[in-house]
């Protein structure tokens, strides 16, 4: 027996904390933690071999950018833990995410839920879109394609230097329209990076709404497969089918992990609003107080307590 | 004057060797950019990453993180336009120590619009962390290799390939401009291939009676404002600008931004590519066609004068540039 906390209760905790951020903020990346939830959780729980934070549970307001003249500049890859040889190393691709990845720090007990309190807010190093400074980052994703072409650049390094460690991306499916992102599978299937794996968040939404309307993308596991890629595919919400995925035999080739989701898991209520997921803003504060009622009953909690508004 | 063979392969292949932490890159482009030689021999030490530049940066900002020194070869123009939001966000931004080695500057290749990296300078001055250099003969090629190997984060440079002459006989230190000559009339700053143009016109000039103050810049940035402005301040007339690059963005407007921030009123004439895209054809040609040699260095230099020298074009074709020798300071940032 296991007495860490399992995965499946930090996902649902994931969904009720980005839950209520959302609602005392008057909305939020709720999408992503649907479909994400599990695939962080299993991430931080179990599947990367990370050292202890180095970083404080609050995290420090904004440090400055790095420069020459900054001399005390930290990237918030500490809060991973040390960049040790034995140690995994995590890339948040899609930095939007950011949300839901600091959650999942609260959750395992990486950073204080009040880091949580300064998301978004001025002067904080808690930002929106997930910067190298940010809790859990290490290098700049916004744009999304430049991750996968990073890690597989930081693994090539790491296996010439003959470390243990590996390299994860936990990348999203819109990441595939991007011509970078096959450059890099090309690359790493080029040269054999085998420490190099990804976690590919599928939930078949962007920003504009549903792919399939806004840019077909085909069968990404086909196309990932022809470039050289070992591909698994499995139900993101099912931890047992990650942890097979995971152990999938790629020697010596890049394995991604097409993590098929649902873009409202766990928050049926939010179809409603579908295509339009990416960002789910309230209108009304009677739309707010409904999604309140109707999601805090699906998660099993109690509606959040809001301040007048 | 001597002229030198693949100045840069023979540099880098001697400087990479004993360095096991600087890696070779190279985009599909490594006979082209003089590392065929160091594939062919050191081929543990040499990535292909194949016509792929957008990869290949952020790739290169994945070994940097990971403690390597990545030179990537290619032409200058396909380190930055094609893959601009990479060198921002992979490179520039986390102070990566990638040497982004750039062949064929400006109109050094016949390649056309696709190939001249026409304002790489003023792309590159103007991001946060980036250290310009640029070589001007083949003691710079060879020595912008450990020189730009000592930069704390991400440097770009210009280089010269094929047969390279060779004008000076220190070697190229970042900060420290080249002052040629030091006549009290005009002030001339070049870089780059336009400074053995300036050399030849200088010579010219001596010959008509016009005192020339000629600066060389290897390091584009930091840029030396406050150097700029003394030796200005020193001339009678005005300042001419001479580069292998559009004159907006480039040296002309650093020197403009140098004498405007000093406050010091002196005629400046800019000469380089003026709000054009160049064509595909020779050096020699193209020099002259777009106003970039010796005779268009004179011209700009009469009218900051005020006075009709006589030089022909005839008489600039006579003239020899022989090698700076020591004679030739080196004045610290």
């Amino acid at each position: 027996m296991r007495n860490a906390p399992r995965s499946e209760d930090i996902a649902s905790a994931i969904r009720r904390r980005v839950f209520e951020h959302a609602m005392r903020n008057n909305g939020g990346y709720l999408s992503q933690a649907c479909s994400a939830a599990e695939q962080l959780a299993f991430l931080y729980n179990e599947a990367l071999t990370l050292g202890p934070s180095t970083m404080p549970m609050i995290p420090p307001p904004f440090g400055g950018v790095p420069s020459a003249q900054n001399p005390d500049y930290v990237t918030g890859a500490g809060y991973n833990g040390p960049a040790a040889p034995e140690y995994d190393r995590l890339f948040i691709a899609p930095a939007h995410y950011a949300l839901v990845a600091y959650a999942c720090l609260i959750e395992v007990g990486r950073m204080a839920p009040e880091g949580l309190e300064m998301f978004n807010q001025d002067g904080s190093s808690v930002e929106m879109i997930g910067a190298e400074h940010s809790p859990g980052m290490e290098v700049h994703n916004g744009t999304l394609g430049i991750g996968l072409s990073t890690a597989a650049g930081l693994a090539w390094g790491r296996k010439r230097r003959g470390e243990r460690g590996e390299v994860c991306v936990f990348m999203s499916d819109g990441e595939v329209q991007e011509g970078q992102t096959w450059e890099a599978v090309q690359a790493a299937t080029h040269h054999e990076i085998g420490n190099l794996w990804a976690l590919m968040d599928v939930n078949r939404q962007q920003c504009d709404g549903a792919m399939d309307d806004v840019m077909k993308v085909g069968d990404i596991a086909t196309k990932l497969r022809n470039f050289g890629a070992v591909v698994a595919e499995v139900d993101a919400h099912d931890l047992d089918a990650l942890r097979q995925a995971k152990a999938t035999p790629h020697d010596g080739q890049p394995l991604i992990i097409l993590a098929h989701s649902s873009p409202t898991k766990g928050m049926d209520f939010l179809m409603r609003r579908f295509p339009r997921l990416h960002y789910v803003r309230f209108k009304t504060a009677q739309e707010r107080d409904e999604m309140n009622i109707a999601i805090a009953r699906e998660l099993g909690i109690d509606p959040i307590v809001l301040e007048d508004h | 004057m001597e002229m030198v063979n693949r100045p840069y392969a023979s540099a880098f292949e001697a400087y990479a060797v004993q360095h096991p932490e600087v890696l070779c890159l190279s985009a599909d482009l490594t006979s082209s950019c003089e590392i065929d030689g160091f594939r062919d021999r050191h081929p543990d030490q040499f990535l292909s990453l194949g016509m792929a530049e957008q990869n290949m940066l952020s790739f290169a900002g994945g070994l940097g993180l990971a403690g390597f020194r990545p030179f990537i070869h290619s032409f200058g123009v396909f380190l930055y336009r094609r893959p601009y939001d990479q060198l921002m966000a992979s490179i520039a931004y986390p102070r990566r120590k990638v040497r982004l080695m750039g062949f064929l500057p400006g109109i050094t290749t016949p390649g056309g619009m696709t190939h001249q990296a026409i304002e790489d300078i003023s792309v590159m001055r103007t991001i946060p962390n980036m250290t310009v250099l640029e070589a001007g003969d083949a003691t710079e090629v060879e020595s912008i290799v450990a020189e730009a190997d000592t930069v704390d984060g991400p440097v770009y440079c210009r280089i010269l390939r094929g047969s390279v002459p060779r004008l000076f006989n220190t070697p190229l230190r970042i900060g420290q401009m080249r002052v040629l000559a030091e006549g009290d009339d005009v002030l001339v700053v070049t870089a780059g291939i336009a400074t053995e143009e300036a050399m030849r016109a200088r010579a010219a000039l001596d010959a008509a009676g016009v005192a020339v103050r000629h600066l060389h810049l290897s390091t584009l940035k930091p840029f030396d404002a406050a150097q700029i402005v003394e030796h200005a301040a020193s001339v009678r007339h005005g300042v001419v600008t001479l580069e292998n690059h559009l004159v907006a963005g480039g040296v002309g407007s650093m020197v403009a931004e140098a004498l405007a921030e000093a406050g010091l009123a002196r005629k400046l004439v800019r000469l380089g590519l003026q709000d054009t895209y160049a064509h595909g054809g020779s050096k020699p040609y193209l020099m002259r066609y777009y106003g970039l040699d010796a005779l268009s260095l004179v011209r700009a230099v009469e009218r900051v004068t005020g006075q009709e020298t006589g030089i022909t074009e005839e008489a600039l074709c006579a003239v020899r540039v022989d090698a700076v020798h020591s004679a030739v300071k080196a004045e610290a940032l």
